[in-house]
């Protein structure tokens, strides 16, 4: 019988199957269609102190072997989230699941992580630092080791359950910011959130999607991502969750091969609606096929 | 909503840029009209979203103007093809508003959903106009399907080549509606806003990632508060439209 098993920061999951923030919503419009118990567990949709609308659309636009998107975090906030979404959640998912969580400010991030760490259905707090910090100039707390920190380390003042850091591909060194967030305290990294792209309208000849930029997810990325988590799980003793461009099991086992403890499934779920759940039934004749008896065991395989 | 498989039993061209095509397979989810499906092409990352024409037990039928690199795929399909479609999308028109004498404005690729919508409100014994819409004569399609279901059918040109000179709102001074349905792009949406007098519902259209509510990707502003075209939409109430720009 293949393992499908791991532990994420001290909490067993029966795989490490996740669907990645912005992808799966709050999980009920794809329990209307399986089970979505057979999940590790899932990231739900980014959540910000207060409520966001978000951009303006366009924020959609397709690529070759992916799609950029320009959401912009639209969310009830985290008031809202707590009373209306968790209830509603709750119903269709029965194991921990990850709150992602998005803010502007430092203080932001610590307000909306200790709200949602009080939540016996939150397992896992995932901190997305690829917003724009407003006090320190717009310039994204994931693209500095000591912005990265201060935020990781406020965070973790105020809360109890594990804390991984969600960083930025779009840095000239994501290891440096890796090893500033496991010295500041968090208890995992996961990576990569979207590459920074664009598309022009030929028609139009201007940008296809009103915020101009947008995040380019999708297979076409994968490689980028792999590189990515090959790296970072080398320089830090922390686990690494791996995702960006995951389509696939072989996709999942080479992910673990390069270091993931757990994997997230993003822009898949979006085309296939049933895309993790194939992965996991396809999962146990990848492993024998490849020779793995248990998915723990080949963590960080190929360093 | 639901996935499920189709085989392509027709596809040929309306006009040199419209095409039809008769798709076979469990319409089941397919619950009214103004809904739409998202089919997966082969060598596109994204699902095309397009609405519903017209859906029986077994068989659903799409007309798609071919605009862009997905378009031009699907209308090579051959007759046999197998396709991959989430169906039953959207919240679709409410028959309900009709009154006795609803009025239809459909524009360029707006009139497709129109059709299965004529066809339910013909069924539930009303009295139906439908006024459709194009540029120019050559790009005419589908009235004499519109008048075989019994429908009082208008057809506007904007370059007078064919039916009433003008728009779709120039062709409906004279009729006694109850309650009106549009679709079409959206300078025509807001002049039918502009023009009707009576409550009515608009089916709007946006660029989308999923088509079933998860990526946020095509949400607007409405008076009822913030809604998904994909999800809470594409049909929205005259009385809640928040016009962006």
């Amino acid at each position: 019988m293949a393992e499908l098993n791991v532990e994420l920061c001290g909490i067993g999951l029966d795989n490490p199957i996740i669907p990645a923030s912005g992808t799966f919503g709050y999980g009920y419009e794809f329990a209307e269609l399986y089970d979505i118990n057979c999940l590790g567990t899932f990231s739900f949709k980014g959540t910000t102190k207060e409520p966001r609308f978000g951009n303006p659309t366009p924020r959609i636009a397709e690529c070759t072997s992916g799609m950029i998107n320009a959401v912009g975090l639209q969310n009830p906030g985290v008031d809202k989230v707590i009373a209306e979404e968790l209830p509603k959640l709750r119903n269709v998912f029965h194991k921990p699941v990850m709150a992602n969580v998005s803010g502007f400010s430092v203080e932001d991030y610590a307000y909306t992580c200790e709200k949602l760490d009080a939540c016996p259905e939150v397992g896992w707090l995932e901190v997305n630092i690829s917003c724009p910090n407003v006090h320190g100039g717009g310039m994204s707390f994931g693209t500095s080791p000591e912005a990265a920190a201060e935020v990781t380390a406020a965070v973790k003042k105020v809360t109890t359950k594990p804390v991984l850091i969600k960083l930025s591909p779009n840095v000239t060194d994501i290891v440096s910011i890796a090893r500033a967030c496991e010295q500041a305290g968090a208890d995992g990294i996961s990576l990569i959130n979207t590459l920074l792209g664009m598309r022009i309208d030929l028609r139009t000849r201007k940008p296809v999607i009103a915020n101009r930029m947008g995040g380019f997810s999708g297979p076409a990325i994968f490689p980028v991502a792999l590189r990515m988590v090959y790296e970072v799980s080398s320089a830090v003793q922390i686990p690494v969750v791996g995702m960006g461009g995951v389509t696939s099991a072989e996709d999942v086992v080479e992910m673990m091969l390069a270091g993931a403890t757990a994997v997230e499934v993003g822009a898949a779920n979006l085309v296939d609606p049933y895309a993790c759940r194939n992965i996991l039934r396809d999962l146990p004749e990848v492993m024998e096929k490849y020779g793995v008896h248990a998915l723990k065991e080949i963590i960080g395989g190929a360093h | 909503m639901k996935q499920e498989f189709f085989t392509v039993a027709e596809n040929t061209y309306l006009t040199e840029t419209v095409c039809r095509m008769r798709l076979q397979g469990d319409t089941a989810a397919i619950t009214g009209p103004g809904q739409f499906v998202n089919i997966r092409l082969d060598g596109h990352f994204l699902r095309r979203p397009i609405s519903v024409c017209d859906a029986v037990p077994g068989e659903l039928t799409i007309l798609y103007k071919i605009v862009g690199k997905g378009t031009a795929t699907m209308a090579e399909l051959p007759v046999g093809t197998m396709l991959d479609l989430l169906v039953g999308l959207g919240n679709g028109y409410d028959l309900s508003k009709a009154g006795e004498h609803p009025l239809l404005l459909g524009g360029g690729v707006g009139v497709p959903p129109m059709y299965m919508l004529a066809k339910k409100l013909r069924e539930a014994g009303k009295t139906v106009t439908a006024v459709l819409g194009f540029n120019t004569a050559e790009e005419v399609f589908y009235e004499q399907e519109f008048r075989a279901l019994g429908v009082e059918t208008r057809v506007t040109t904007v370059d007078g080549s064919y039916g009433i000179r003008g728009f779709v709102t120039d062709a409906i001074a004279d009729v006694p509606y109850t309650h009106f349905y549009t679709c079409g792009p959206e300078p025509m949406l807001k002049a039918v806003y502009a023009a009707t007098k009576t409550s009515g519902q608009f089916s709007f259209e946006e660029r989308m990632g999923c088509g079933f509510g998860a990526c946020m990707g095509c949400s607007c502003k409405t008076i009822t508060g913030n809604k998904r075209i994909c999800k809470e939409g594409p049909v929205l109430m005259k009385e809640e439209i928040l016009w962006q720009n």
